[in-house]
């Protein structure tokens, strides 16, 4: 095959697709790369840098899931340096966000020997759960910035632009326009945005409810108002007279 | 808000409409100079106006901190915070004006007050600086309360120092040199000169003259040009960095107040080299002096037809328009500043593709610092073997350094490549303040490292101090004497970073953040053991794995301090 190039992972030196990413082509090759703000069907944008490898000559670490492989590349996956980056990442995040409905970060954490606990000074994000609709709340304590959310509401998947961000750097938090409420908003209530969300931030307020201890008919009781409100609203869109 | 009035942001937003997202941050600017604030209807008119998403144009009022989503008060001042301005006193100054307004009856214009505690505002020299309602003030510690707040006081001036004058050759006249002037003292005169030539012999003039970015990472500027001129594309653009916001940068400002045409002859002369038509001046929304200086220019260069069609006859046409950003230093980098041109957030893109072949507009774009740019005509004119006779073999030419901090004459220096350290500091700007001896400098801003008293002897060059493991950078020099705590220092800076990080990549947003509050703990005097390899874990992640420059130096400060002085940051 003429499009395949050689390079080398770890000491073992394989044939990959050319145009395919380290990510790509070390699973090909039966190596694992840690990943978290990755989805395969959402733009990657290199953000959690979990993902970081080693390459030969390059000065700083290079995000797997965006750099492509190039000819003779050769890549470490384990180095010490990507290692030690790994856990920081992961004891940043964890000193930060809530990560209790994370197993599969919280499995990394583990496998990384990473010390949740390493930062005491650190001013975690906590904002108030903001339960605005009758689809989906919003418990941004536990969120990670991992923008799919963004994503999909735009241009990934929806279209529907209803999300941004608010403030920046550590402050940042996913937002709607001015912060107005959630059917105030774009949000055509697709559940994209719940779907891709890795966290727990995003949760059907079913859900939400439930794991709170109200049974089904209690549920069906609190949220029919809303639904009659939402029904009322329509109504009157459709027929303003 | 049924009483805001819109039909005057409406009136403006007309003149936008064609442009689309990317007259963004003007209307932006425009509602906030008319409202005081961004008001949710503003928001929406200029969403509809501009067919920008309305959680987008949120996100974008968010992002920059000169932009108000709230009622602010009728007076906005910003106090420097950031080293040169701390040494001279910057927080007793806040707090002064803060005391001032806290006693003032509620109804009084003084209660009508936002006082902020703001990043380098690029006045270093004139230390403790300040902006009220946008406008600079210098030395804002002699200023009564009551001229404070009313906005008069001492305008910035040029202060010059050094051994040569090529690149400050008209500054420092006390004014803005204008068409008329520049042209008198032989300006325009390279870019007569250089269309008589052909494009690709003026990119091997730069190449010879070993000319490198002077915005800080020192890359080849005629491997740049060669890159786009290169690249396959009809359109093509020159877009100069002006978002100087380096802590204890300040040579652009100068450059731009004082002698603008030579920044747009720059700009002109790469323009014709690449192949562009248009060009870009994205000028930090603080500094509003060089914004007029720089408009003005272009205004007079448009009509005495050095812009436009058929530019001195020839078939090359080329327009400049000015942006202005609005409280990101993030949007130095190069890719932030495009999307902030494009309307957005100022988020570093991934690299590659590199400007040259996808930069502004996903078109080949050279950008260069507004230093850089100052440096061309002189090359063009006299040509790259007489700018060689300058400096050393791999630092050619003159260099403009930012001296402030603890010294006897801080302001702007110009000197040839390869002087001793010790010279400029001793010789040229006087020294340490009497009584007082050199601790260490800050080079390079808060992106940079400390030299000691070892470093006395470097010569300032790119060879030299990349030995010593120090940074030209944008050539800060910030100068502490023994009685000042280093840690201090790195606390400002910590702060910066953690103020400054756009939150793309977590080692940054959160490494940041972390960085801060250990610094702001070891400040106290609260020291664990465990700091030391915080820090280092904190810091190596950032330099290692960070998404863009910003994050990659966040730690090389505070690093840089640990190696030097390490008792600083370890328990008795």
């Amino acid at each position: 095959m003429s499009d395949t190039i050689r390079i080398t992972i770890d000491q073992t030196t394989v044939q990959a697709a050319a145009g395919s990413t380290i990510l790509q082509a070390a699973r090909e090759a039966g190596i694992s790369i840690p990943t978290i703000c990755y989805h395969d069907h959402c733009t990657a944008n290199g953000l959690c840098r979990i993902c970081v490898v080693e390459v030969e000559g390059a000065r700083t670490l290079q995000p797997a899931c965006v750099v492509q492989i190039r000819d003779g590349m050769v890549i470490h996956t384990r180095s010490e340096r990507v290692i030690r980056s790994r856990r920081t990442i992961f004891e940043l995040l964890a000193s930060t966000v809530d990560l209790s409905e994370s197993p599969e970060i919280q499995a990394m954490i583990h496998e990384y020997h990473a010390d949740v606990y390493r930062y005491p000074d650190a001013e975690t994000r906590l904002p108030a759960v903001i339960d605005d609709n009758p689809m989906y709340i919003r418990d941004y304590a536990k969120c990670i910035l991992c923008w799919r959310c963004v994503q999909v509401c735009a241009e990934d998947a929806q279209y529907t632009y209803a999300i941004n961000f608010s403030g920046r750097g550590y402050e940042t938090q996913i937002s709607t326009f001015y912060e107005i409420p959630m059917p105030e908003s774009t949000c055509v209530f697709c559940g994209q945005c719940v779907g891709v969300c890795p966290t727990g931030a995003l949760k059907p307020k079913r859900q939400w409810l439930l794991e709170m201890g109200y049974t089904p008919d209690e549920i069906m009781n609190l949220t029919r108002s809303q639904r009659q409100r939402r029904k009322r609203r329509e109504e009157i869109s459709a027929n303003p007279s | 808000m049924s009483e805001l009035d819109l039909s005057p942001l409406l009136h403006r937003l007309e003149s936008y409409h064609s442009q689309g997202r990317t007259a963004l941050l003007p209307a932006l600017h425009d509602a906030q100079q008319l409202y005081g604030y961004i008001p949710k209807p503003a928001a929406e008119a200029i969403a509809q106006a501009l067919n920008v998403p309305l959680a987008e144009v949120f996100g974008v009022i968010e992002f920059y901190s000169l932009f108000y989503s709230q009622p602010v008060g009728k007076t906005v001042i910003h106090i420097c915070n950031d080293p040169a301005c701390a040494l001279a006193g910057s927080e007793t100054l806040f707090k002064q004006i803060r005391f001032h307004q806290e006693a003032s009856p509620a109804d009084s214009p003084q209660s009508a007050l936002t006082i902020e505690m703001a990043p380098c505002l690029g006045l270093c020299e004139h230390a403790p600086a300040a902006l009220v309602q946008g406008q600079p003030i210098a030395r804002a510690d002699r200023q009564t309360w009551q001229d404070l707040v009313s906005g008069k006081g001492e305008r910035p001036s040029s202060v010059l120092g050094g051994t040569v004058s090529i690149l400050t050759a008209n500054c420092g006249l006390g004014h803005t040199v204008e068409l008329s002037e520049y042209l008198d003292l032989g300006g325009y005169q390279a870019l007569r000169k250089a269309l008589r030539t052909p494009p690709r012999q003026i990119i091997e003039e730069i190449k010879a003259a070993g000319l490198v970015g002077r915005g800080g990472a020192a890359f080849p500027t005629g491997l740049k040009w060669e890159a786009a001129a290169d690249a396959p594309s009809e359109v093509k653009y020159v877009v100069c960095n002006a978002d100087e916001a380096e802590p204890g940068t300040f040579k652009d400002r100068v450059l731009m107040e004082d002698d603008p045409h030579s920044i747009l002859e720059g700009m002109l002369i790469a323009g014709y080299a690449i192949g562009a038509q248009k060009g870009y001046i994205y000028i930090r929304g603080e500094y509003w002096f060089p914004y007029q200086a720089m408009k003005n220019a272009v205004e007079e260069a448009r009509e005495a037809g050095f812009l436009g069609s058929n530019i001195l006859d020839t078939e090359f046409n080329f327009e400049i328009e000015i942006r202005r950003g609005a409280g990101a230093y993030i949007c130095g980098e190069e890719t932030a500043l495009f999307e902030s041109i494009e309307g957005k957030r100022g988020f570093p893109r991934l690299k590659p593709p590199f400007p040259t072949t996808q930069g502004l507009f996903g078109k080949p774009t050279v950008i260069n610092n507004v230093e850089t740019l100052a440096n061309v005509p002189v090359i063009i004119r006299k040509g790259a073997s007489h700018y060689r006779k300058l400096g050393t073999e791999k630092s050619p030419g003159s260099k403009l350094f930012c001296l402030s901090g603890d010294v006897v004459r801080p302001g702007l220096y110009e000197v040839p490549f390869g002087i001793p350290f010790h010279h400029l500091l001793f010789d040229l700007a006087g020294g340490v303040r009497p009584g007082h001896h050199f601790q260490a400098a800050l080079f390079g801003g808060a992106a940079g490292a400390f030299a000691t008293t070892d470093h006395l002897n470097v010569r300032l060059t790119f060879e030299d101090l990349k030995e010593a493991g120090l940074p030209l950078g944008s050539g800060v020099i910030t100068v502490f004497d023994e009685t000042r705590d280093l840690r201090d220092i790195c606390l400002r800076l910590a702060r910066f970073f953690a103020e400054e990080s756009c939150g793309k990549c977590y080692p940054c947003q959160m490494g940041t953040q972390r960085q801060f509050e250990i610094m702001e703990r070891i400040v106290r005097g609260e020291i664990h053991k465990e700091d030391w390899e915080r820090l280092q874990d904190v810091g190596w992640t950032m330099t290692d794995s960070s998404l863009c420059g910003l994050g990659q130096t966040a730690a090389s400060a505070i690093l840089s301090a640990m190696k030097h002085f390490p008792h600083l940051f370890q328990t008795v």
